[in-house]
This record gives C-alpha cells, sequence and structure tokens, in this order.
C-alpha cells in the first residue's frame, strides 16, 4: 500500500488509475491532432428531411466535387430551423414551409431561395379504415375523420409542432371550413378527445398515431421509412394531389446579416442541388430500400411548360409571383427565369 | 440581441404565474404529479429492497450494489426506448396499455428513479455505525420492526434520498418523451413542453417554463429542507 495525497492506495488502483489516464490522454491526443484544414458549412434542416438519409446522401456527393468543405446538417423542428438561421448559427436552410420561408426572407435574414425538390403529404391510417376514407380527396377526407371522430370511430393525430406538415395540416382543415380551435377540444362520449395533438416529430408522431390506430397527416419520405423499417402497420389511406403539395426549398443565409461568412459555399452547395446529378439522384431515391421513391426533382417540371406540377408549386409554394421576390436575390445569376 | 430570450423568458415567466394561465398551470402540475407517483412507487419497492442489500449478507450482494450504482447513470432515452418497446403494442406488456398515459410515464421515471432510491438509502444505512446496525438487530422483535428502526435512524439520508429521487424524475425529458409524446392535455409535462417550445424556435416561452419548472423545484426543496429540519 503506499500513501499517495493522504489517499491510501493498493497497486489495483495504481493500475487502474494509469488505465483512465492514458485512455483520456490518447482521446484528447487523437482529436486534437486531426487535420481541421476543411471549411464548415452547417445547414439547418427540418426532421422530415433529416430522417429520411437524402441529407446524408447529398453531403457524400457534394463532398466528392468540394472536397475543400465539411457539410453538417443540423436536425431540428421548422421553427427552430429557421431561429438557428437567423441567429448566425447556420449558412442556409433547407425547410418546407413557404409561409415560414416569405417570414425568413422578410425578416432580411435570407437570400436567393431555389425549390429544388418536392412530394406529397398523405393520409395514413390503420388497415381496417374505420372512417372509410381510402381514395377520397384529403378534404372530404378530413370531413370524414372528424365525423368519426365523434362518433368514437376514428382518431386524428397532429404533429401540433408549428413543423412545415403541421402547416399543411392546419391549411387542409382550414379549406375544409371547420375551425380548428374549436374542433380540436371536441370529446367523444368519455374517452377524451378524438384529435390528439402530440408534440413531437414525424416518426414519433407516426409512431402515436400507429399505437392508437389513428389517422395522421405525413410527408411521403418519412413514412414509407418508418413502413419498411417495421416501426408502422399504418397504410395509405389518401394519396397524392393538389392539396397535399409538399415543396422542399433552399434559402441561403443573408451574407449582410449572417456572421459566419460562409456565403460562396452555401451558394456552391444550393447550385450543386440544382446540378442534373443530384436532380437525377432524387429520381432513385429510396427506390431500392423502400420501394418507392421518396422525392422528385423540381427542375423538370420548371422546364417543362406543360407541367401540371408546375402549376400547383406556382399557386402554393410561390412567394409574390416567383420562387424568390427580387428584393431578396443576391449574386443569383442564371438561378432564376 | 443574445439574451433576448433570456430577459424575455424572464418576463414571460412572470406574467404566467400572475395571470395564472390555466395550460402552463395544468402542465405544471402534471409534471408534479407524474413525479409524485414515480417517487412513491420507487419508495415503495425501493426502501425494502435497500434494507434488505444493506442489512443480509448473501451471494451477488456486492454485484446488486453495484448494478444499482452504476444504473444511477442510465441514460433516460435508453431507458425510455426500452420501456417503450415494452409498453408498445406489439410488446409483451402493451395489453397493460400505459403507453401514452401519465401512470405509464410515472412507472417509466420510478424505474429510472430506483437506482438512486437505493443507492442512496443502502450508502445512508451502511454509513451509521456498525454497531449501532447490530443493536437494532438484536433489540427488534420482528424483521419489520428492525427494518422501520433502521430507516428511521438513518433518516436524513433517507429523506434525501427521496429528495433527489423526486428532484430527478421532475426534471428528466427522455422517459416522458418516449413513453409520453407530449400529448397536448394528456401527457404533456413541462420538460416535454420546453423541448416543444424550442424545436418551434419558440426561445423566449421555452425560458419562461424553464423558469417556471425552477421555481417549483427551488419552492419544493425549500419545503421539504425545512420538514428535514423539523426532523432528526
Amino acid at each position: 500500500m503506499s500513501n499517495i495525497g493522504g489517499f491510501k492506495v493498493n497497486r489495483n488502483a495504481l493500475i487502474a488509475a494509469f488505465l483512465l489516464v492514458t485512455v483520456i490522454a490518447g482521446g484528447l491526443y487523437w482529436n486534437m491532432s486531426r487535420p481541421q484544414t476543411k471549411e464548415s458549412l452547417i445547414v439547418s434542416s427540418t426532421t422530415s428531411l433529416y430522417e429520411t438519409g437524402l441529407l446524408d446522401a447529398l453531403k457524400t456527393m457534394f463532398e466528392k466535387t468540394h472536397p475543400e468543405y465539411n457539410v453538417s446538417f443540423i436536425s431540428q423542428g421548422t421553427g427552430l430551423a429557421i431561429e438557428t438561421a437567423k441567429r448566425g448559427d447556420a449558412d442556409m436552410i433547407l425547410v418546407h414551409s413557404p409561409s415560414q420561408e416569405r417570414g425568413f426572407l422578410e425578416s432580411g435574414s435570407g437570400v436567393n431561395r431555389k425549390i429544388f425538390a418536392y412530394n406529397f403529404f398523405i393520409i395514413v391510417g390503420p388497415e381496417a379504415d374505420p372512417a372509410g376514407i381510402t381514395g377520397m380527396d384529403p378534404i372530404g377526407a378530413l370531413l370524414k375523420i372528424r365525423g368519426e371522430g365523434l362518433a368514437g370511430n376514428a382518431l386524428w393525430v397532429s404533429r401540433g409542432d408549428n413543423s412545415g406538415t403541421h402547416s399543411k395540416e392546419k391549411a387542409l382543415w382550414a379549406a375544409t371550413g371547420l375551425v380548428l380551435d374549436e374542433i380540436k377540444t371536441e370529446t367523444m362520449e368519455d374517452s377524451g378527445t378524438w384529435y390528439i395533438e402530440a408534440g413531437a416529430g414525424m416518426t414519433a408522431t407516426l409512431q402515436l398515431a400507429n399505437e392508437k390506430e389513428a389517422y395522421t397527416l405525413t410527408d411521403v419520405a418519412t413514412y414509407l421509412k418508418n413502413y419498411k423499417n417495421g416501426n408502422i402497420e399504418l397504410v395509405k389511406a389518401v394519396d397524392s394531389g393538389k392539396d397535399t403539395l409538399n415543396v422542399y426549398s433552399v434559402i441561403v443565409c443573408d451574407p449582410d446579416t449572417n456572421p459566419r461568412g460562409m456565403f460562396e459555399g452555401s451558394m456552391e452547395f444550393l447550385r450543386f442541388l440544382l446540378t442534373d446529378e443530384v436532380q437525377t439522384m432524387l429520381v432513385t431515391y429510396g427506390e431500392d430500400e423502400f420501394g418507392s421513391t421518396l422525392f422528385k426533382p423540381w427542375l423538370p417540371e420548371l422546364e417543362d411548360p406543360d407541367s401540371v406540377i408546375a402549376g400547383w408549386v406556382e399557386e402554393y409554394a410561390y412567394i409574390d409571383g416567383s420562387e424568390c421576390p427580387t428584393q431578396y436575390r443576391k449574386e443569383a445569376a442564371g438561378l432564376y427565369r | 440581441m443574445s439574451w433576448g430570450p433570456i430577459v424575455e423568458g424572464i418576463g414571460e415567466a412572470f406574467r404566467l404565474i400572475v395571470s395564472g394561465d390555466r395550460v402552463v398551470l395544468e402542465i405544471a402540475l402534471r409534471s408534479l404529479q407524474t413525479a409524485s407517483y414515480a417517487t412513491i412507487l420507487a419508495t415503495a419497492v425501493g426502501l425494502p429492497l435497500s434494507v434488505f442489500i444493506a442489512m443480509r449478507e448473501f451471494p451477488g450482494r456486492r454485484a446488486l450494489r453495484f448494478f444499482f450504482n452504476a444504473m444511477v447513470g442510465v441514460p433516460t432515452v435508453t431507458l425510455g426506448l426500452l420501456l417503450f418497446t415494452l409498453f408498445s403494442r406489439s410488446g409483451p406488456l402493451g395489453w397493460l396499455q400505459l403507453l401514452y398515459t401519465v401512470p405509464g410515464m410515472a412507472l417509466g421515471q420510478a424505474a429510472l428513479i430506483l437506482p438512486i432510491m437505493v443507492s442512496f438509502v443502502v450508502s445512508a444505512i451502511e454509513s451509521k455505525d456498525e454497531e449501532l446496525r447490530d443493536l437494532v438487530r438484536t433489540l427488534g422483535a420482528s424483521e419489520t420492526d428492525t427494518s422501520l428502526a433502521i430507516v428511521r435512524e438513518a433518516f436524513s439520508g433517507v429523506s434525501l434520498a427521496l429528495v433527489s429521487s423526486f428532484n430527478r424524475a421532475f426534471a428528466e425529458l427522455g422517459i416522458a418523451t418516449m413513453l409520453g409524446a407530449n400529448i397536448s392535455g394528456v401527457t404533456r409535462v413541462l420538460t416535454t413542453a420546453i423541448a416543444l417550445e424550442t424545436s418551434k424556435g419558440e426561445l423566449g416561452l421555452s425560458f419562461a417554463l424553464s423558469f417556471i419548472l425552477l421555481l417549483v423545484v427551488l419552492g419544493l426543496n425549500y419545503v421539504i429542507s425545512l420538514l428535514r429540519e423539523g426532523t432528526t
């Protein structure tokens, strides 16, 4: 037994201490000695995009041709993703909420908004379809769900978190003519409300809907991923259409207000999203793994004068008649028509 | 600009409390309710278990003590995930229908704080002089009496265990999220509400709720410390 600093230690304790110190010191050294020469590009995005793995795929592709950058994605709720960018903690945002994107531009935080992909929201529900909404249009389906909900036959789960998906849900309820704040609190006989307001991300919300055998609105990508993983058994009840369009945009943080100074790198990433390589990749992304593609490229629609989708997108996701109003464009040669 | 949300939060917290905001009141009460149930449950299981571990010799005693000490640090998300798979409809305990309910969350939190309870109480009992423990053993007529006497003697440490366990349950996020999903009006508690508002970018409101949470913790702990001082 030795006496070190007042503690009585024996051989085992000495060996253990030595091992701990070696491991910690080794870890510190290894961490510090890695070359830190890459420029860090921080993209603030939403959980819906992140959870599908698309962002990781984009990162790999981008860094191959732009090895000087290290792209990091912060995946948060839409509201927080925008807030993060406003506070100067990110260089650009990838989101899917046109109303909140407008606010971002108008607050002077962002420039060069560009749509790069789209897909559809879908209503999913239990296979038995107690509300009988399969194949209906989304507005009709929601009305029917509410009807059956009041009767105690169906449940509806909402994201309840001001996300892009939640914004879409609110817009759909508005189109039914019902007042959301009122119907949210409608109760069934004695088993609570038929409208369940989770305050959670898409995957958690899907799991909740799955457990409760309820209906919910989801983007097709997150749904397919969870379905294929066996996390949920909900099935598609209401498919794509004009009302359920889901549009993904990228907005670069305004260099005049963002202290990070990565405008050039951000613009490189933005243009990268519009290359043939990425737009083509989107055509097949997810096919192998999920049996269906998760996203659709935007540029082919933009360039097709007869595109029906382009018409829908113009109506739903354009801001003051264009992808990005002219006062919010900066060094955007060739980006807009 | 960066202090903005914090200052905003203090003001908002004040406003919410003074106006007796019903939603915040409901959430705070639910936090208290859930943590209390959890503490009661953990105490009911943990106290007898701790006395057993501290007072008896049995094979595996050291391993069991080590297990509980180590589990004090279990990540809440991991425990939450484990319980989720157990309580899920497709899991072995699905028939209990505990998922997305307050009792379910309380049960989960009880599992979380049980190691804290056991570690603290065992420690408290063992810190009592060996002779005292033997004395109590020889004087006590029944096992129950002995156990009660020991708990009384070690009450300072035991009450600390209770308070620490309650605090842990009250302020944790992982279990409440995984087992409750933050459902408005059903399983939303202070911690999950804070997480939600943060994800929405409502930093001021998040801070406000955080201040309220801290206020409750401080207030409660103060009252309990008065109680502890009043009992030796």
